[in-house]
């Protein structure tokens, strides 16, 4: 099958034949950032307009179709909307913080995108500790979100920032704990070895139920880092209007709104990567004839395809569940879902220990 | 404010909910106080949409003031309606045609039934689920579409009037409630899948909010806000006017108190609706929709009250005549001004999240609390 990599190399040896070493990896470099922020800005139009599509798909309703096709012109639009609208900042705001703030959720967001693997051989950056890399940076998100909130000098704004904060840090132990499991089970780090570990099958089909289990834990604990409901707290909008924006307008507000639905991409993206096999097409075992025929679908609509179903996943709960409140929340990490996820973490191990996985 | 501000103690913050806020559902002003997430008071302002109803009722004749009054609880503008064609036909000592008293009931119980999807549907967005507000208008919607195509308008009816109702029934309406009736039934299951069954709502509702017995017969609480209490208090059994003497149908009664009992009286409530309405819409008798009565009417002297049970609770009209054509003096006693007193005793110590989900189960109207 075709790939990236015989665009990237090609572009490379170019590159490397035309200039020095120093100017094609400056090159390489823009190359690389603006096709993130490309990525970024189309992830983020496809992604609103996907929302609005399945909320009115589950609302009994149409949903935007009136700009362009289908309404598909719909998010271009808004965005444009809120490009010309005035960025207001509250009088009484810390204005340094207030403007920095939108800035680093979207560079946390931007950051993340570098270690996934998109497709075959096309990954921003193969690092080696890939897994722990993802799960650090975004717990930065959760700076932005205070730092928003306290800056805002709004009562609304901090409440929704110090829910957000009890939140994130909190929800973090079991998504770390559900991707440490299959960390243990492929015994490493690095994205592409455990995409390439689950060249046989994806590790929830053949990691028992540890591994379901810790799918669940992994897309609960992530709906509630991303802010997103039933968890959606920290901008609970019939309690604090918006939370932590609510004294954002204009492009600051779009960047925020960004970079959440692009931090739903990447938890997303992770994973499918961590749990349906990320750009590894459906495998079974050694029916090679099977293998082969799947191998037909080229890998990044594999990626895709998965990402957006999980992506799905998370709408669909959205529009379903009613918020939780505040202590409940906490309840249900601390209660529930961490000695769930910590005994999860040791039958995981043992499956790993015997090799009782397929 | 500022002696509210001098009031409060170390660690308290003081929000104002409103009266530009999505939960309040109109423009009332709540001031809070909490610490944390912890409420300590909740106090409610009023005033932001003062139209003083009860003095332009003054200057109306008994004829012109009952559409005015349909402004106050635009849910149960029929209801609304109904009193105070009755208060003014107990002092006209006029005879309603029964077809008449049937198709009010009808329209009143319809109503009902629009006004609890409503707030069936905002209860639900209270706690931060859309898509029920949408199912919950699908059905609404065509108690909508029946109303436009016989009182000719969607919202404020203005369809009583005293003597009976303004104009027949269209031909259409007795198939076209059977459909909703039909509809509505295929689809109440799904009301319980989607809210009442969820296990996040359930946790959300039961044990929060409670309001005893007691205090709710003490705030004047009335309609479903006190039947989740306990409190006995349906005006169409207890006092019942026009037919609801002679239909079947019961009182529902819940005694935990808390907003999961609030809100179980009302779904309840709707299922009675459908029941009442089940009884009437094959018999509507044949004869006069509206009783002969003067062009300009003009009451005898005296007070007469009337009280009738809307979506929200009781609502009473008192009017005052001098013998002239217009009233001396009007006063509606809203529901939901009671009901919206006792808020306060049932947000103390709860957290912030639970006062909107308590406010979504009172079910306010604001231009009902305010006039």
């Amino acid at each position: 099958m075709w790939s990236f990599s015989n665009i990237s190399q090609f572009i490379d040896n170019w590159l490397r034949a035309t200039f020095n070493p120093t100017w094609t990896m400056v090159i390489e470099m823009v190359i690389a950032g603006v096709g993130v922020i490309s990525l970024f800005a189309l992830l983020g139009l496809v992604l609103v307009l996907m929302e609005r599509r399945v909320a009115a798909w589950i609302q009994i309703r149409l949903g935007p179709n009136r700009v362009g096709p289908g309404g598909m012109f719909q998010s271009l639009a808004d965005t444009v909307k809120l490009l010309v609208k005035e960025g207001m900042t509250p009088i009484g705001a810390d204005r340094f913080l207030f403007n920095l703030a939108p800035l680093i959720a979207t560079m946390v967001a931007m950051l993340l995108i570098a270690p996934i693997a998109f497709a075959k051989n096309f990954q921003l950056w193969d690092l080696n500790i890939g897994v722990l890399y993802v799960s650090a940076v975004s717990s930065v998100m959760v700076v932005s979100i205070l730092m928003a909130g306290w800056a805002s000098n709004n009562k609304y704004s901090l409440m929704g920032a110090m829910r957000s904060g009890a939140q994130i840090v909190s929800y973090e132990l079991s998504a770390g704990l559900s991707i440490l499991a299959i960390v243990v089970l492929s015994g490493s780090l690095n994205l592409n070895d455990i995409i390439m570990s689950q060249a046989d099958g994806w590790w929830i089909f053949k990691g028992h139920i540890p591994v379901i289990i810790a799918f669940v834990i992994f897309i609960i604990a992530v709906t509630a880092e991303t802010n997103r409901a039933p968890f959606d707290l920290a901008e609970a909008e019939s309690e604090l209007t918006a939370g932590f924006h609510t004294e954002y307008s204009g492009m600051k507000f779009a960047l925020f709104f960004l970079a959440e639905y692009i931090n739903v991409f990447i938890v997303c993206a992770i994973g499918a990567t961590l749990f349906l096999g990320g750009w590894m097409p459906f495998h079974i075992g050694h029916w090679q004839g099977f293998n082969h025929v799947m191998d037909y679908i080229p890998s990044s609509i594999w990626f895709f395809g998965k990402t957006f179903f999980m992506i799905f996943l998370i709408m669909w709960f959205r529009w379903t569940f009613p918020r939780l409140r505040i202590d409940q929340l906490l309840n249900l990490e601390w209660r529930y879902l961490l000695p769930i996820s910590m005994f999860n973490i040791l039958l995981v191990t043992l499956i790993a220990i015997f090799g009782w996985h397929f | 404010m500022i002696e509210e501000i001098g009031r409060t103690t170390e660690g308290d913050i003081i929000i104002n909910v409103g009266p530009q806020h999505p939960a309040t559902h109109g423009v009332l002003h709540l001031v809070i106080t909490i610490n944390g997430e912890t409420i300590k008071k909740v106090e409610p302002h009023l005033g932001f949409i003062h139209r003083s109803i009860e003095k332009m009722c003054e200057s109306l004749s008994y004829r012109q003031f009952i559409y005015v009054t349909s402004r106050m609880d635009y849910l149960s503008s029929h209801i609304n309606n109904h009193a105070c064609a009755l208060c003014v036909e107990r002092g006209l000592q006029v005879e309603i045609p029964v077809r008449a008293r049937v198709i009010r009931v009808l329209m009143d119980e319809l109503t009902r039934i629009a006004s609890h999807e409503l707030w069936w549907g905002a209860m639900a967005m209270d706690l931060g689920a859309f898509t029920p507000f949408f199912h919950a208008f699908r059905e609404r919607e065509s108690i909508n579409d029946i109303m436009e195509e016989t009182c000719g308008a969607r919202l404020t009816m203005n369809y009583i009037v005293p003597g009976g109702v303004m104009q027949d029934i269209h031909p259409n309406f007795q198939k076209r409630v059977k459909n909703f009736i039909s509809l509505y039934k295929s689809k109440v299951g799904e009301y319980s899948e989607l809210v009442t069954g969820n296990i996040i709502f359930q946790n959300r509702m039961k044990n929060v909010g409670y309001l005893s017995p007691e205090d709710a017969i003490s705030y004047g609480c009335t309609g479903p806000t006190a039947r989740g209490s306990g409190v006995s208090c349906d005006i169409r059994k207890l006092y019942p006017y026009e037919i609801y003497d002679r239909l079947e149908f019961d009182e529902i009664l819940e005694t935990e108190g808390d907003s999961f009992a609030r809100y179980m009286v009302r779904i309840r409530e709707m299922n009675q609706s459908i029941r009442i309405i089940e009884q009437l819409i094959d018999n509507i008798p044949e004869g006069d929709f509206q009783a002969k009565t003067k062009a300009v009417l003009k009451l005898p002297k005296g007070e007469f009250y009337q009280r009738v049970e809307t979506a929200r609770g009781e609502f009473g009209v008192y009017i005052v005549s001098e013998g002239g054509t217009t009233p001396y003096r009007i006063k509606f006693r809203s529901p939901g001004f009671s009901n919206l007193s006792a808020l306060d005793l049932m947000a103390r110590g709860g957290k912030l999240g639970d006062l909107v989900a308590m406010m979504g189960t009172l079910d306010l109207v604001i231009p009902d609390i305010d006039r």
